[in-house]
Order: C-alpha cells, then sequence, then structure tokens
C-alpha cells in the first residue's frame, strides 16, 4: 500500500500521543493504536518500506512502537 | 400495542403541565386530580369529556380566540374559557347548560356564515375540527346568509409543492401562526389585517414559497381546517388506517404515523407521542418521501461482467448467485482478505448486523466498515477514550434543562431540524447561547435568539479553541474541583491540567491561529463553566478534521473538568449525520469490533460470537474504507459488497475513489437507484425502502425505534433476505425467519441490548440502550454516579495544524456542508419536489473574496484544490468570513469531492471534509472532471436503458 500514506498516517498518530508527559506510555500508546486499528497488511507494508528505505522523515515515538510491536523485523534490520 | 394505529390522536386542547403539585377539582360532578397548571379543558378530557373548541390544541399554548369552550364555574360569574382557565383545587366546573349551548352555537354561527359549505367535497371531509364542532354544538341554522361580505371567493396559494392554503377554509384560529412560531421556531405567519380583513399571510403577504417558510409542515398539521391541507390528501383523499415507524432521514429520528390508503402511503404525519419528536417533523421526513415510489427505481437484480458492458436483468437466484462465486473465486485467487462489505448507516440494524454477521463469518475476514466512518467514526473513539462509551449522554429532551448551550461545528436547524426546533424554543426561554463555527449558521441570529458568543474561527482550529476555552476553565479557577475529585481519575487530570494551562494554550496565543479574539473566548468559556447546566452539542464540523478525534476527546474533557455529566440539561452530544449512525456503529460494523464496542481481539467476546455463529473468527481488525480503497490500488482488493451507501459520491477526493473501484474486480451494490457506486458496480441488488421492510433505527439520543413494513418489498425481497440469501449462497447458512429473531440474536449476544425485544418497542415505542437487566426500561441519562469506564479519564490534546494550509496557490479554505431540504447524496431527496428548495450544490463566498476575483451572484466558477477541480455558480454572502468558502455535495455533478482530499483524521481515517486549501477564479465552462463525469454518466445510463432482460427475469423467478 501507498508507504507516503502510510507514514503520514502513523506519524499523525505519533504527533497526539507525542503530548503526553510519559514517553514510556505514550511510545505503547502508539503501538497499541497501530495494533488495534491498522488491518495486518498495513503493518506489514509500512514495515517492510521502512525496511528498503529506512526511517526517512517517519517520528522517532512511531519509529520505536512500531519495534514494540515488530521487533522481528527490526532486529534483522539492525 | 398494534401495529396499526388510530387515526386520529385524542387532542388534550393544551399542553400537559410539568408540576408535580396536585389539585382535585369536579367537572359535571366527576371528580378529577391533575397537575397544577393544567387547563379545565385538559382536565375535562382527563375526567372524560370534550369541551368544544377550535382555537386551542395541545401541541401549542393556549390563546382563548374563538370563544367556544366557555364553561361554568360554581361561585363565579362570567363564563371563561376552559383552554386559558387553571384548574384549581375544589372547584366545581360545569362543561354543559342550556345557556352554554346558546352561546356556543352562536359562535359557530358566525364562524359558518363565513364558511363554504360545500363540507361533501371538501378535502378535510371527515378530519375537519369546524365541521366536528358543528355537529357538537348542533348547529342547525344559520340567520346571517352569504350574501353580505365573505371570503369565500378567495384564490388559493399552491406555491408550496406539499400543502395548500386555501383562505375561504380559514376560520383565523392562530393555530397555524403559534405552531410556525412555538413548534417550529420560523416565525413564516402572521395574521394580516384586522377584524373582517384579517387572514393568516405568510411572509409580507408572500407566497408561501417565497416566505421565510422552511416547509415542515407544522401548520399543516395544528390548522383544524382544509385551510392548509396537505397536496397527497387533497388527490387522494383521507387515509383508512396508519401505521407507526421512524422516519429514515437523519439522525433525530422521528417517529411518525403512516397514513395509509391500503398498501399507498397517502401521508406521513409526526407521531405525537415520539419521544425524539415529540409530534414535529421537518420536510424531509414530512413530505419527502416520494423518492419510494419514483420511476426510477431499479425492482429487478441485475449483472454484467464489465462496467462497460449493458445489464443484464435476472432472477435473484442468478444475481446472488454471480456474487456468490466471483467472491470465492477472488478469495481463491487474491486471498481471504481480498473482499470486504459496507454495511450502510441507513438501513436497519437488524441488516447492518447481517452485512458485518456475513463479512466476519461468511468472508472470514474482518474488513466490514460503514460510512460513520467518514462522520462520526471521531466520536466513537473520542467518547469511548474518556468516558467508555461510543454515544451521546442525554435525552433530546433533556435541552429543556439546559442553561446554557455551546454548539460546535453543527448546523441543527438544517442538518437536525427537529432537534433544531427543540433548541430554538429553549433558547427563547432565555438559555444562553455559544456557537463555534467558521460560518454564521442560522442560530447566529434568528427570530428571537442571538448568540451570546459566536466564535468565527478558522476552518481546522477547532482543537485550538477547545483548549483556549480549557486553559480560561483552569486557569481563572473555574473548574468543577468536586466532581473531578469524586468521577475522574486523578493523575490523567492532573496531566491534563498542567497542559491547558500553559501559557501556549491560552486564548491570546492561539488567536492568530483561531481568528478568533482571545477576550471571546474568555467571556464564553466563563458563561459555559459558570452555566448552571452546560450543555454542548456538536456535529461533523468536530470530527471530519485530521483531529477529529483530539476534538470530541477535548469536548470530553471540557464537560467533565466543568461536572456538566451525568445529569439533565448537560452532557456532550453528538448530532448524528444519517438515521442509523448510531446503530450501524453499535451493531460491531467497525472493522475493529464487534456489536457492542468490543475489540475483535478480546479472547473472551471473540469466543462468544464463535460458539454463537459456529464459526472461528480473526482477530486483526480489518481495512477501513480508506484502507480498502488504498488496498485496491495495489491490488490486494477486489470484491465488495456495498449495500446502501453511494461512496463514490459521498467520499473524498473522487478521482482516488473511482480508481480504486475501477481496480476491483467484483463490486455488489444493493441500493434503491442507480447511485453514483452502482455505476462501477458489476452486480445490482434492488434495495428496499424504509417503507417496505421491518427493523429498528438507533437515532442520536441512543433510542431504538421501530420501522415497519407498511406495503410489501418492490422488488420481492427485503434487503436483511437479500443479505441471507447471499450469505447461504457463500455457504455459511442464515435461517431467520423474521427481523425480530435477528434482534433476538444481538441481544443475546450484545450486552447493552440484551432487554430489548419487539415486544417491550412495542409496548414503550421506544427505549435507550443500555437496555438490559439494570435497565429494564433503558437508559435515558448515561454517567449518572460512575462513568461506563469507571473513573473519567481526562486526556491531552495537543493542537497539531493540519496539513491543509492555505498558500499562494490554494489561498482560500473550503469547507462543506448540507442544507435543509437535500438529505446526503440526494438520491433520495432529489427524486422529491425537495428539488423546490435547493435545485443545485453553489459555492458560497464572502463579498470580498468575490470582488477581489472580479465574482458576482450566479457567476460559473472554478474551484481548484491538489486533488481536482470543479465548477459550481457562485453566492456571495456575508455568512461566510473572508477566507472561507463553503458547499453543499449533495448532487453528483457538483463534483464536491472531486476537491477535498484524502487526508483524514489520525485515530479513525475520518476524512477531513471541512478543509481544504483552494483556490477560487470565474470560469466559462464546466471542469474536465465534470466534461468526463457527464460522458460516463450518460453511457452508464445508456447500459441501463439497453439492459437485457433475460427469460428468467422477464418471468419474475426468485
Ligand atoms: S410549514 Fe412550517 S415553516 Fe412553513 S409556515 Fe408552516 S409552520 Fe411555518
Ligand atoms: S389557516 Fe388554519 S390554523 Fe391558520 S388561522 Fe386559518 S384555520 Fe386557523
Ligand atoms: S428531523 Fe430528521 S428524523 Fe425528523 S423528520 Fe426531519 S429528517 Fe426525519
Ligand atoms: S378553544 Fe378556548 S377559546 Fe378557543
Amino acid at each position: 500500500m501507498n508507504a507516503e500514506n502510510l507514514i503520514k498516517m502513523a506519524n499523525d498518530i505519533g504527533s497526539f500521543f507525542e503530548a503526553m508527559p510519559n514517553r514510556e506510555q505514550a511510545t505503547r500508546d502508539v503501538a497499541t493504536h497501530i495494533q488495534k486499528f491498522w488491518e495486518p497488511r498495513m503493518q506489514k507494508s509500512l514495515i517492510s518500506y521502512l525496511g528498503t528505505h529506512g526511517d526517512g522523515n517517519l517520528k522517532p515515538i512511531v519509529r520505536d512502537a512500531l519495534r514494540e510491536i515488530h521487533p522481528a523485523s527490526f532486529a534483522a534490520r539492525n | 400495542m398494534d401495529t396499526t394505529h388510530h387515526l386520529h390522536d385524542v387532542d388534550y386542547g393544551t399542553p400537559a403541565s410539568v408540576s408535580e403539585k396536585l389539585v382535585t377539582l369536579e367537572i359535571d360532578g366527576f371528580e378529577v386530580t391533575v397537575p397544577e397548571g393544567t387547563s379545565l379543558m385538559r382536565a375535562a378530557v382527563e375526567a372524560g369529556t370534550q369541551i368544544p373548541k377550535l382555537c386551542a390544541t395541545d401541541s401549542l399554548e393556549p390563546f382563548g380566540s374563538c370563544r367556544l369552550c366557555l364553561v361554568e364555574i360554581e361561585g363565579r360569574r362570567g363564563f371563561p374559557a376552559s383552554c386559558t382557565t387553571p384548574a384549581e383545587a375544589g372547584m366545581k366546573v360545569r362543561t354543559q347548560s342550556p345557556k352554554l349551548a346558546d352561546l356556543r352555537r352562536g359562535v359557530m354561527e358566525l364562524y359558518i356564515s363565513d364558511h363554504p359549505l360545500d363540507c361533501l367535497t371538501c378535502s378535510a371531509n371527515g378530519d375537519c375540527e369546524l365541521q366536528d364542532m358543528a355537529g357538537t354544538v348542533g348547529l342547525r341554522d344559520v340567520r346571517y346568509g352569504y350574501e353580505g361580505l365573505n371570503h369565500i371567493k378567495e384564490q388559493a396559494d399552491t406555491s408550496n409543492p406539499y400543502f395548500t392554503y386555501d383562505p375561504s377554509k380559514c376560520i383565523v384560529c392562530n393555530r397555524c401562526v403559534r405552531a410556525c412560531e412555538e413548534t417550529q421556531g420560523t416565525f413564516a405567519l402572521t395574521i394580516s389585517g384586522r377584524g373582517f380583513e384579517s387572514r393568516v399571510s405568510a411572509g409580507e403577504s408572500q407566497a408561501f414559497m417565497d416566505s421565510e417558510c422552511v416547509s415542515c409542515g407544522a401548520c399543516v398539521n395544528a390548522c383544524p381546517t382544509a385551510t392548509l391541507m396537505e397536496k397527497t390528501i387533497i388527490e387522494a383523499g383521507q387515509p383508512d388506517h396508519s401505521v407507526l415507524t421512524t422516519c429514515a432521514y437523519c439522525g433525530v429520528g422521528c417517529g411518525f404515523k403512516a397514513d395509509m390508503k391500503g398498501s399507498e402511503v397517502v401521508r406521513m404525519t409526526p407521531w405525537k407521542d415520539g419521544k425524539a419528536n415529540e409530534g414535529h417533523a421537518c420536510i424531509k421526513g414530512r413530505f419527502a418521501w416520494g423518492y419510494t415510489t419514483h420511476k426510477d427505481r431499479i425492482l429487478k437484480p441485475m449483472i454484467r461482467s464489465k462496467i462497460t458492458d449493458p445489464w443484464q436483468e435476472v432472477s435473484w437466484e442468478t444475481a446472488i448467485g454471480h456474487a456468490a462465486s466471483e467472491f470465492r473465486r477472488i478469495q481463491n485467487k487474491f486471498g481471504v482478505d481480498s473482499i470486504g462489505g459496507i454495511t450502510s448507516s441507513r438501513c436497519t440494524n437488524e441488516e447492518t448486523y447481517l452485512v458485518q454477521k456475513l463479512v466476519r463469518a461468511g468472508f472470514g475476514n474482518n474488513n466490514v466498515d460503514t460510512c460513520a466512518r467518514v462522520c462520526h467514526s471521531p466520536t466513537g473513539y473520542g467518547l469511548g477514550q474518556t468516558y467508555g462509551t461510543s454515544a451521546g449522554t442525554q435525552t433530546f429532551k433533556s435541552i429543556e434543562k439546559a442553561d446554557v448551550i455551546l454548539i460546535i461545528g453543527a448546523n441543527p436547524t438544517d442538518a437536525h431540524p427537529v432537534f433544531g426546533s427543540r433548541m430554538k424554543k429553549r433558547l427563547r426561554e432565555g438559555a444562553r447561547l455559544i456557537i463555534v463555527d467558521p460560518r454564521k449558521i442560522e442560530l447566529v441570529s434568528s427570530p428571537h435568539i442571538k448568540a451570546d458568543y459566536h466564535l468565527q474561527l478558522r476552518p481546522g482550529t477547532n482543537v485550538a479553541i477547545v483548549n483556549a476555552l480549557a486553559h480560561v476553565i483552569v486557569t481563572e479557577g473555574l473548574l468543577d474541583q468536586q466532581f473531578v475529585d469524586e468521577r475522574c481519575d486523578k493523575e490523567a487530570f492532573d496531566y491534563w491540567r498542567d497542559f491547558v494551562a500553559s501559557a501556549n494554550n491560552s486564548p491570546e496565543a492561539l488567536e492568530s491561529m483561531t481568528g478568533v479574539p482571545a477576550h471571546l473566548v474568555r467571556e464564553a468559556a466563563r458563561l459555559y463553566a459558570n452555566a448552571g447546566n452546560g450543555a454542548i452539542y456538536y456535529g461533523l464540523g468536530v470530527t471530519e478534521h485530521s483531529q477529529g478525534s483530539t476534538a470530541v476527546i477535548g469536548i470530553a474533557n471540557l464537560a467533565m473538568a466543568t461536572g456538566n455529566i451525568g445529569r439533565e440539561g448537560v452532557g456532550v452530544n453528538p448530532l448524528r449525520g444519517q438515521n442509523n449512525v448510531q446503530g450501524s456503529c453499535d451493531m460491531g460494523s467497525f472493522p475493529h469490533e464487534y456489536p457492542g464496542y468490543r475489540h475483535v481481539s478480546d479472547d473472551a467476546t471473540r469466543t462468544l460470537f464463535e460458539k454463537d455463529w459456529g464459526v472461528s473468527l480473526r482477530k486483526e481488525p480489518g481495512l477501513r474504507i480508506p484502507n480498502m480503497f488504498e488496498a485496491a490500488m495495489d491490488g490486494s482488493f477486489k470484491g465488495l459488497y456495498c449495500q446502501g451507501e453511494d461512496i463514490v459520491q459521498s467520499d473524498p477526493n473522487t478521482q482516488h475513489v473511482i480508481a480504486a473501484m475501477e481496480a476491483m474486480e467484483c463490486i455488489v451494490v444493493q441500493d434503491l437507484f442507480l447511485n453514483e457506486t452502482a455505476k462501477y458496480a458489476h452486480v445490482f441488488l434492488p434495495g428496499s425502502s424504509f417503507l417496505e421492510k421491518d427493523g429498528t433505527f438507533t437515532n442520536a439520543e441512543r433510542r431504538i425505534s421501530r420501522v415497519r413494513k407498511v406495503m410489501a418489498p418492490k422488488a420481492g425481497l427485503a434487503d436483511w433476505e437479500a443479505t441471507v440469501a447471499l450469505s447461504n449462497a457463500l455457504g455459511y447458512p442464515m435461517h431467520y425467519k423474521d427481523p425480530s429473531e435477528i434482534m433476538a440474536e444481538i441481544a443475546r449476544l450484545t450486552p447493552t441490548f440484551s432487554s430489548v425485544t419487539y415486544e417491550k418497542l412495542d409496548q414503550l415505542g421506544s427505549v435507550q440502550w443500555p437496555c438490559n437487566d439494570a435497565m429494564p426500561e433503558g437508559t435515558p441519562l448515561m454517567h449518572i454516579d460512575h462513568f461506563v469506564r469507571g473513573k473519567g479519564r481526562f486526556l491531552i490534546t495537543q493542537y497539531v495544524p493540519t496539513d491543509e494550509k492555505v498558500t499562494p496557490k490554494f489561498p482560500l479554505l473550503l469547507t462543506t456542508g448540507r442544507i435543509l431540504s437535500q438529505y446526503n447524496v440526494g438520491a433520495q431527496t432529489r427524486r422529491t419536489e425537495n428539488v423546490k428548495f435547493h435545485e443545485e450544490d453553489r459555492l458560497d463566498i464572502h463579498p470580498q473574496d468575490a470582488a477581489e476575483r472580479g465574482i458576482q451572484e450566479d457567476d460559473w466558477v472554478g474551484i481548484t484544490s491538489r486533488a481536482g477541480e470543479t465548477v459550481l455558480r457562485a453566492r456571495v454572502t456575508e455568512r461566510m468570513q473572508p477566507g472561507v468558502v463553503y458547499t453543499t455535495f449533495h448532487f453528483p455533478e457538483s463534483g464536491a469531492n472531486v476537491i477535498t482530499t484524502d487526508n483524514s483524521d489520525w485515530a479513525t481515517n475520518c476524512p477531513e471534509y471541512k478543509v481544504t486549501a483552494v483556490q477560487v477564479v470565474k470560469v466559462k465552462h464546466a471542469s474536465e472532471w465534470q466534461e468526463n463525469f457527464h460522458e460516463f454518466n450518460e453511457t452508464q445510463l445508456r447500459l441501463l436503458k439497453d439492459k437485457v432482460v433475460t427469460a428468467e427475469a422477464a418471468a419474475g423467478t426468485r
């Protein structure tokens, strides 16, 4: 699926939770939100795009959240 | 309660008194006890007798003009009018005596001497109070003759498409004038002239159509004679029976009596005991039902293999079989997740429930969504997060106790007209009003109503305004600390308090973004916080933004911070768009949750459904509508079952939607008409109108009401039956014999519905969910002692400006909305006389912006955004603020959604319809998109006209 759109959507989620004072909790909330509302192929598309193109302008909080949900894909990259 | 209903309801003459104090008196020797303030007229009805009357009716305050209702009271002189005399303890009243009979006959004689005596051929014959009263008082003879001056030759005004005004029959009882004022709140009618000359007049002696009249029909309902009369009754005659049902247009969910002659509807009369509307209606529900028998309705199933092929009319069996085999073929080739369904927010709860069940159990995935996605999905998310339930907190009636009303991004007099009238009534009684809206909506200033504050913000800055209001409440010590301490989560509140108190969130700091003077924000915040009862009403102007969910959360925070939750007169009230938006959300139409808002990943819930449905279910969320389009574009989503929605017209960025449609291999559309989506479809299943099916709708106040079948489905199957057939053909058997069995299943599986049955709805008229063992008669008010989630949860709402920003290339902001006479994509209302009230979508533009561009009223203007271009005619109006333009989207050729973008709410993907950066220029031609649209449309209509009728279709086999 269109990676640009997915990144934008993910960053918008990040923007909401970023404002929370507890960063750890906020990252978990981003992760939960994506897990609860994103159909698996959306998550997969985004992860695989990041795998080939790098994190680009993905917000750090979103990257951390994705790492929480899909540790394996991230481990493979690092 | 029988589903058929008495044609004539009891008229108590004057409204009920709400006093709790009772008084006992004697009427004609019978003792009767009534609430203090009850009129003698009403008390008499309670005592079992009727006093003759003409100018009184129980929907209106008494007026005391006809003098027909005189009575005698022991120990008092004279003959007081019973409609204006309140009952007092110990009174002894006589309603009949020779003297009273004489007086009444005298009054009637005067009326009749100026009234045509064509009773036998009059359209009101059988339903005329004047006729009844002449009979009741025993009028036998009229001494004055008809030679003198009279009005008998006056011409009727037939300008309104739905009713006529025939002044020759008017008795100047003033009921219509009062109905327009008290019930509707439009003040379109007056009595002009004096004495004998006096007559009802619309506007300043204008024709009804040229006046302020909004065609709600309240005056027609109130008129005791044939003076104001529905044209359908003039043509067809009086109905022979009535069936109670519910309006299928907006989220107010008005109760109606479908007045029938055999199986033909001749009138829709607002139901007096309907709790959502209390006897009122608007032009749509009351009059715009002619589409149900419109010649454009498609009554036979059709199929085709490519959208460039002519349609083939086939039997239901063939059409359903074809759809099922296509869906299975696609799944075999592209995987289980390559198909999905869209439930309708216009269909019944039962139908919606079945479609989501079909997708989850029959398709085997969670790719089900509903058009609530594009309107109120942020409400579900926002209220769910803060309060624990995805619904409004109050009843409509609660507005009668509100002291300050805060309306954000809603235009009730157009989009929720009957509730708008109830709101206006409260405002005329003195409630204060704050409006947050980029446009000068009607309520900002209308007869006898003036908003105390109109915070005319820039589109896209709701969250900033809500934060600024919260800042004032926190920093000026206006919090209801006791409520917060008792009812809300402390840690979350502390975070929130510190956040909104920061200087960044002050009205002064945000002024440059919102465009609203800081002192107005401060004053409005004080007014709301000190309200006594402060009630918030909001609409799509809040949700349809990139921060729609954040704004809903912000609103929920405001209500908690000021303690405006959990009693009458307060609350957070989303005004829902379509009739069953609430219901479709309740019924599990979203890809991530089952009926009753339970996430698909919740094991206990999933097991419950797996056991009941006998299949295993998926625990990951499915695709939402915009995600379906994206997946279609990348080739992983190929088939769609779309019931009663027109995504091509209503979803944003039309060209993107169309590309997605064209990328799919099997689109099944179930609808009344060949709508825009159907023009891209491969299977068409003819839908049934609300008059043709049984079920329930749930309105914006969580009220579940019955929809009753008044005629057989014109295409042979009701919508729920078509879904059952499709499911059976897919190999997932469904065996419902009647929608009541579907409701029984919903109740069995959904804790908030567990006590809902059709019997109960028949008995009580309607119930508000939660309706279960704890609340067997439903729950009018939510969160009384504690929030559904336990403690109320404040959440930080950082304002993040939308990406849709004005630039030199796109210097204006476009916002979209709707108008009273048209409904959503207009498929229904465009096929009624309502087009006389709104025949095209226009672009509203402020005089200053127009002048800068050399644009004048009625000019054709091109509107361009980064998504596309369309052309509309301009309306130059001060309702807009400079820099902001506005249009409606009721006509497909307008292409309003060609311009809107696929920006969407961060939490729910609800599209940002309310903010698009555009440029507007004067043009001479339609846009390229419109020309293509025109051509495509012509082709599709031809393919429909040239349809091949197969033998089995001709034979009408099922
Ligand atoms: S139809 Fe409604 S708005 Fe029009 S005059 Fe009658 S009451 Fe007033
Ligand atoms: S039009 Fe009907 S309601 Fe109005 S004053 Fe005449 S008779 Fe009464
Ligand atoms: S207010 Fe809404 S529900 Fe009521 S009649 Fe009008 S459209 Fe129908
Ligand atoms: S009904 Fe009482 S004065 Fe007309």
